[in-house]
């Protein structure tokens, strides 16, 4: 069986575009939640999102690539050309017909789709659409397979490429993909992650309807509480991140360095409801002990848990029961957090943000912590690392995702054993 | 370029592993066009009958383009309970439909499988289309308080899986797969790669829905649909005239398993899931030929042990040309039978290449080869052997190559081989 090693990182997340401004915001504590500037929310229950500041211009899009790139597709070629530069991988010599891309989005190019259905529909003054006033790129804002198609032809990737849309774990489940790949032999390197930029009318308008986002509005800064007693919603957030996965012999002849080994992935679904979860987590805890067993780890082995931590009152309810059964009574002595609490949940990209903090947490040996947890939920009983960041032997990280659909994914990161390793 | 150490070793699927677990196709359920249901399906592949007429399922005048390949006897109503049609969209019912088709049709009890032994995996390139249009047209119409509660649950592109998992109670890794027309094959592909490890029951295939005047709109500004306002003539891939394609909807879902776990429940399935591969186009520089080489190795099967070609078939000069090439470097010219049953459904995003995957399966079957219609004979740059007119029977068929390509240069491959002749390629 072929390994798997992490060897390049790219990160746009709200309050910190790149990886190491990432890392910095992790472990500060601060928020990046505040009141939606992205445009008037004014009608909306929910007006808190996490908002990437992002400068198209500094990142070298022109004014007729952000005309044709949705949001979620510049975030997507952001985070994976700091990922390739990050990794090296670009001046070594690699096979284009063994390169792959595998990226995850819950939701694609809804912003650019509601945008030009305003064009087409006259601001939805009229029923029939005036296809000649749409974009020639609109069929592509359909079939978010364009996301993946973008990021490869920027890469130079030849080999299989695709997108993975499983809700909110999207992000999880295409890396773990992307892993697949290189440990049968179809791919050599593989860019892996997950994108999403769902801060818009339309995806807020979905979410206010379920009541699913938190109507903390004059307390933006600290709206998004996971596992918190007060907690009131998620609070959307929005971003990138991709990783660079390779083949660890590959990886080592190249003399790269490495973040971290993916060594275990599963993902099941609970086959329950749409958009509920089945009471006590048996299936996300069989998900956790499927992905363990894949890394041939006990849970007694877990350093720290990267927690989906949306800040729902059922979700995170659910994870703690699933983490408890999951990892028996490791489960009480390992820390838990949710960077959720500081950058929101961005759906689609979000299990690819946790694999990168979680990576990062193992370079560094820090845990992040959960900002906002100041008032514990006596049915939320576990160490979900409050506040503060903390500094640990860190080499084994459990990651977690539930979503939409019943699906449950998990992936287990481990220290990476190259010489040059990071 | 190539590495030091060569990168077909041992355990790759380059070479076919003793012992490795088998993925064979048990069940197949189809809407299609031409035919709901895989029986009027199939017979109607072999008479020729097209599914392509004028649109009706929303007012087209004005349109550019007014025929399409719909679903016109799929009554949505019929096929889900009535709690479920708020929360859905059609392309989710016809899944459903198409789900329960399949399951029946393998003879599998998934329940009588390990907890997570089962999963669907499935394509999808548009997600709910007319939901979209739906929860659009109400927030710029009347505000976001009119868009539904479920509207972010049936628009997305995991409603489709999620669906079939909860109705069968299907607990393995649930996922939808995008790469346009080639995800019903790269669906294929990854949920072989599960049987590989251990599941016992995939679901997998894929269907797409976009006739609705917002997907229309998208289809339009593409570019690539054909003027040709003659429904039986409009596309035909391959023909020296060949100005663009047919939408349709539809598709196909698959049951695959794994063969040793098959057989002994005396299931002798359709075929053998040999090999799979996926490539992308680089800059100048197509790959279609690559994915196809690649999935032949996968296979363990070299050209001249394939014996016929399910195309892409775009039904555009140059990409026509572009896939003939690669068919005559592969085969030499009118080296294999090839032919684009499509022509009688229209492309269906990717229910395309999951029916083309469905129409391999029953020629191997059958051993007989659905005809391309439309096209009377390839254009002369065109030189391949494609299977016109009347269906081919071809007694010794034991080996299919399926082909699809995506927008945007994706390139997919797949290798079907009958039960038994699988066993010494």
């Amino acid at each position: 069986m072929k390994r798997v090693v992490i060897t390049g990182i790219g990160v746009v997340a709200p309050g910190a575009v790149g990886n190491a401004a990432f890392w910095s915001l992790l472990t500060s504590g601060r928020t990046a939640t505040r009141n939606i500037t992205l445009f008037d929310a004014s009608d909306f229950r929910s007006r808190v999102a996490a908002e990437v500041d992002f400068d198209a211009a500094a990142h070298g899009f022109t004014l007729a690539d952000t005309e044709r790139l949705d949001r979620v597709a510049q975030f997507a070629l952001t985070g994976a050309r700091e990922a390739l530069a990050d990794s090296g991988v670009r001046d070594a010599q690699v096979d284009p017909v063994r390169t792959g891309v595998s990226l995850g989005s819950a939701i694609g190019c809804t912003t650019g789709l509601a945008t030009q259905y305003a064009i087409l529909s006259d601001c939805g003054n009229t029923t029939t659409l005036d296809h000649t006033k749409a974009a020639e790129y609109l069929y592509d804002y359909f079939v978010p397979s364009s996301l993946a198609a973008v990021v490869a032809r920027d890469s130079g990737a030849q080999g299989p490429v695709g997108l993975v849309s499983s809700g909110c774990t999207s992000g999880l489940d295409a890396i773990g993909h992307g892993a697949d790949l290189i440990r049968d032999g179809s791919a050599d390197v593989v860019v892996a992650g997950g994108a999403e930029a769902p801060i818009s009318p339309i995806s807020m308008a979905c979410f206010d309807r379920i009541r699913l986002t938190s109507p903390r509005n004059d307390e933006p800064a600290t709206a998004s509480r996971p596992f918190d007693r007060t907690r009131d919603g998620f609070v959307l957030g929005e971003g990138a991140a991709v990783v660079v996965l390779e083949e660890l012999g590959h990886a080592r002849r190249r003399g790269a360095r490495a973040y971290a080994e993916l060594s275990g992935y599963a993902a099941h679904s609970s086959a329950y409801h749409m958009t509920g979860l089945r009471p006590g987590g048996q299936e996300m805890a069989d998900t956790i002990r499927a992905a363990l067993d894949e890394a041939r780890m006990n849970p007694v082995d877990v350093d720290y848990v990267s927690a989906h931590g949306a800040g729902t009152r059922l979700n995170d309810r659910h994870e703690t029961h699933a983490i408890k059964t999951g990892l028996g009574d490791h489960a009480r002595r390992v820390p838990v957090s949710s960077i959720k609490s500081m950058i929101g949940h961005a759906l689609g990209a979000a299990g690819a943000l946790d694999v990168v903090a979680s990576a990062l947490a193992i370079q560094h040996d820090t845990v992040p912590p959960t900002a906002n947890l100041r008032e514990p939920d006596p049915t939320c009983d576990l160490d979900y690392t409050p506040l503060f960041a903390r500094e640990q032997r860190t080499s084994t990280v459990l990651s977690i995702a539930s979503g939409f659909g019943g699906f449950h994914s998990a992936t287990v990161l481990t220290r990476p054993r190259l010489k040059e390793a990071a | 370029m190539r590495y030091p150490e060569a990168p077909q070793d041992a355990g790759l699927p380059g070479c076919r592993a003793a012992g490795r677990r088998q993925a064979l196709v048990t069940g197949i359920g189809v809407a299609a066009p031409n035919g709901l249901g895989t029986r009027a399906w199939w017979q109607a592949l072999l008479a020729g009958r097209s599914g392509i007429g004028p649109l009706t399922r929303f007012d087209a005048t004005g349109y550019p383009v007014r025929i399409a390949g719909e679903l016109s006897g799929f009554v949505d109503e019929d096929h889900v309970p009535n709690r479920l049609m708020p929360e859905t969209d059609r392309v989710t019912r016809i899944a459903l439909a198409v789900a329960e088709e399949a399951l029946a049709d393998s003879g599998a009890d998934p329940a009588s499988l390990p907890e997570y032994g089962a999963g669907v995996i499935t394509a999808s390139s548009a997600g709910g289309a007319e939901y979209g249009q739906r929860g659009l047209s109400a927030l710029w119409s009347k505000g976001a308080r009119h868009v539904s509660v479920y509207q972010s649950s049936a628009w997305f592109h995991g409603a489709g899986p999620a669906q079939i998992s909860i109705r069968h109670r299907l607990r393995g890794t649930g996922s939808s797969i995008i790469s346009e027309q080639a995800g019903g094959i790269d669906a294929l592909a990854r949920a072989r790669r599960r049987l590989r490890d251990g599941a016992g029951l995939m679901v997998t295939g894929g269907v797409d829905s976009t006739l609705c005047p917002w997907g229309w709109a998208a289809h339009l500004a593409d570019g690539r649909l054909s003027l040709t306002g003659d429904p039986a003539l409009a596309y035909r891939p391959f023909d020296a005239s060949a100005d663009g394609h047919v939408v349709g909807e539809g598709g196909a879902l698959l049951v695959v398993e794994d063969a040793r776990e098959a057989a002994r429940r005396g299931a002798v399935g359709y075929g053998v899931v040999a090999g799979c591969a996926a490539t992308f186009d680089g800059p100048g520089r197509p790959r279609l030929r690559e994915a196809a080489e690649l999935a032949m190795r996968d296979a363990g099967v070299t050209p001249g042990q394939v014996d016929v070609v399910f195309a892409d078939g775009a039904g555009e000069r140059v990409a026509d040309r572009a896939e003939s090439a690669v068919l005559v470097a592969l085969f030499g010219p009118y080296g294999v039978p090839v032919t684009v049953p499509k022509t009688m459904t229209g492309r269906l995003g990717a229910g395309g290449s999951s029916l083309d995957l469905a129409a391999a399966l029953f020629a191997l079957r059958e051993r007989v080869v659905p005809p391309t219609t439309a096209t009377a004979r390839p254009a002369p740059d065109c030189p391949v052997d494609l299977v016109t007119g009347q269906p081919r029977e071809m007694p010794h068929l034991t080996t299919a190559l399926v082909l699809a390509r995506g927008r945007g240069g994706f390139n997919s491959a797949a290798v079907v081989r009958s039960p038994g002749g699988s066993a010494t390629g």
